[in-house]
């Protein structure tokens, strides 16, 4: 129908489906060669260094072993779970509010507001003013430093809105009709309709707690409290390991195997989310942002 | 960088005249909705104006000591100095560099993947191929850098390996100035360029299929095919990104640069915000680091309130 499917026209499928390949290769061999690197058995590494293709039966576990077993790769993994569960809670609890007020049309000062936010979004004054409020209000090694200035995002919430906006007046109405108040009217009507919405910006949430480094390390001192990402940097810049992990003459993996280890575990998280998320943006809703 | 691709609410039909009670009952009537708000509004004041407060630092001499309010004003000195620094120039044209050039290699790669997704027969080869190339997007750049360190390390890195295989000596990609700002741009290419697909894809999927079949049936060759319906299809969407991006050229990405940098490559790799972060925060040159971040903050409001000027202009369309 809407091709000829002349012998041209095969040939040049043929070149499309090369040019794809190669940009797939380009994505994947590294994370291949991350994982390749991660499971490489010691007696292999010490005699031919990281090999390309590792045969099936050599795969071992040990780097994971190794760095699991130690205690503060436990615990950061641990502070990352919670960063990451109060950040997205805190976020969504002071993000959905906002964009539903800014989406009710009849609601006095919402102008004002919207202008009020906007601005925040096109004007930031940097780094360090941020620094001088956080370490003023005594939040330093206190999870809330970490997570509270970011815990609103301007975009998502614009995003949120135009969903929000997009629901039919028709339905809350009715509900008002039956005497609910807006509260209930948000809570029954609005939220039970916006799933895919909330579930979406959430998961936005969670990947930016998830992933977040900078502000922990600017503001949480204490080894006790880092979160993965921190921990993750500390080993992938020193070249003896020493404090993290056990690693000496005697370990059972090479120092590139922990190394790779690490990034798998943090990468994990997101491969396991990944399907979820991408769920919503194939189809579209991401792109809902931009409309003539 | 995100492509932040908003359009601002359309207008609220003009109300008609409200007396002073019919507002209010409005607003008795919003009281929950005014009370579920609260904490973000408080949040919003503290969090997002608090900082714009502390920012008057930028003209004033602080002194910690003396607070925010207490330090002495003095004016645009801070400004003054930083801009007849002797890294002004450097710090301005890295940044820049890597803003633009992230965005002249990085568009048209994301265009040209995006046609040939468009393209493609293969549906679930397709789908296989988007899969592959958005996930590099949601990753840190803590984690890109340890995927960057197996490929790149002078030791035992993949790239490397290659090198010396055809009789190469290794190179230190990550801390050789020569080097250096090819590894930010590439890499970034690498990690974003997927993601930036989906823009033109879904433009490219809005095109009406009756276009397709028409050249088709006029027997238009694929590249006709693309230069006469794809190409002008996306446009918007291109002028669009562009724009968006040049309203942040000053954004060149402090969490890339910031992973990667180290000393011997900082007279290529520094950018405004990582050295507003090394003179602030290490510093404690507070009040100078601050100047430097509020003229960036400043030079970025015009320029992403001009984009969008033209972007209404020319698109139709807001950024923002």
């Amino acid at each position: 129908m809407l091709y000829t499917k002349t012998r041209d026209a095969r040939i040049y499928q043929v070149g499309i489906a090369i040019f794809l390949t190669v940009i797939l290769l380009i994505i994947v061999i590294p994370f291949w060669q991350v994982i390749v690197t991660a499971f490489v058995p010691l007696d292999i590494y010490t005699r031919e260094g990281i090999p390309f293709f590792l045969p099936p039966t050599k795969w071992t576990l040990e780097a994971f072993k190794q760095l699991m077993g130690h205690s503060q790769f436990a615990r950061a993994l641990w502070n990352s779970v919670v960063i990451t569960v109060l950040g997205v809670t805190i976020s969504m609890t002071l993000t959905v509010p906002l964009a539903y007020g800014l989406s009710t049309r009849n609601l006095p000062g919402r102008k004002l507001i919207m202008t009020l936010v906007l601005f925040t979004y096109l004007f930031s004054p940097g780094l360090i003013p941020v620094y001088l409020l956080i370490t003023g209000m005594k939040l330093t090694n206190n999870y809330l430093a970490v997570i509270l200035p970011p815990a609103v995002s301007v975009y998502n919430t614009l995003v949120m809105m135009s969903f929000f906006e997009g629901l039919p007046e028709d339905l809350k109405e009715a509900a008002r009709l039956d005497g609910a108040n807006e509260l209930q009217v948000l809570w029954n009507v609005v939220l039970p309709l916006s799933k895919p919405i909330l579930l979406t910006i959430g998961l936005f949430y969670a990947v930016y707690f998830w992933n977040e480094f900078f502000t922990p390390l600017l503001y949480l001192n204490r080894n006790d409290l880092l979160p993965l990402p921190v921990l993750l940097r500390n080993i992938l810049i020193s070249s003896s390991l020493n404090e993290y992990v056990e690693y000496n003459a005697f370990s059972t993996s090479p120092i590139e195997s922990l190394k790779a280890a690490g990034v798998l575990i943090t990468m994990l998280p997101m491969f396991l989310i990944y399907p979820w998320i991408q769920r919503y943006f194939t189809k579209g809703t991401l792109v809902g942002g931009v409309k003539e | 960088m995100t492509t932040k691709v908003l359009a601002l609410p359309s207008k609220v039909p003009a109300a008609e005249k409200l007396s002073i009670k019919k507002l209010l009952r409005t607003m008795w009537r919003q009281r929950w909705l005014y009370f579920l708000m609260t904490p973000t509004l408080i949040y919003f004041v503290v969090f997002k104006y608090g900082p714009l407060w502390n920012a008057q630092i930028a003209f004033k001499d602080f002194k910690p000591l003396l607070g925010v309010w207490g330090s002495p004003w003095v004016g645009f000195e801070h400004f003054g100095t930083f801009i007849n620094s002797f890294y002004f120039t450097e710090l301005m044209a890295n940044t820049i560099i890597f803003s633009v050039a992230k965005l002249v290699l990085g568009l048209p790669l994301a265009v040209i993947v995006a046609i040939a997704l468009h393209e493609t027969w293969l549906l679930r080869f397709r789908t296989l191929v988007q899969t592959a190339i958005y996930l590099p997007h949601f990753l840190s750049w803590v984690i890109m850098f340890g995927v960057m360190l197996v490929i790149l390390s002078p030791g035992n890195g993949l790239l490397n390996a290659i090198i010396e295989r055809f009789g190469g000596e290794p190179i230190a990609f990550l801390t050789s100035p020569k080097y250096f700002r090819w590894v930010v741009i590439l890499s970034d290419i690498w990690k974003e360029t997927g993601w930036g697909t989906i823009l033109y894809l879904a433009a490219l999927l809005a095109i009406s299929p009756d276009l397709y079949e028409a050249a088709a049936v006029d027997g238009a060759t694929p590249l006709q095919r693309i230069w006469y319906i794809s190409l002008p299809g996306i446009l918007p969407v291109i002028v669009l990104v562009t724009l968006l991006r040049m309203g942040h050229i000053l954004e060149a990405g402090f969490n890339q640069i910031f992973v990667l940098y180290s000393i011997p490559v900082y007279s290529v790799g520094d950018i405004i915000d990582t050295w507003v972060y090394r003179q602030g925060v290490l510093n404690f040159q507070f009040s100078l680091a601050t100047a430097v971040g509020f003229f960036k903050g400043v030079i970025g409001l015009v320029l992403i309130t001009i984009s969008n000027r033209v972007a209404k202009r020319l698109a139709q369309q807001s950024i923002y």
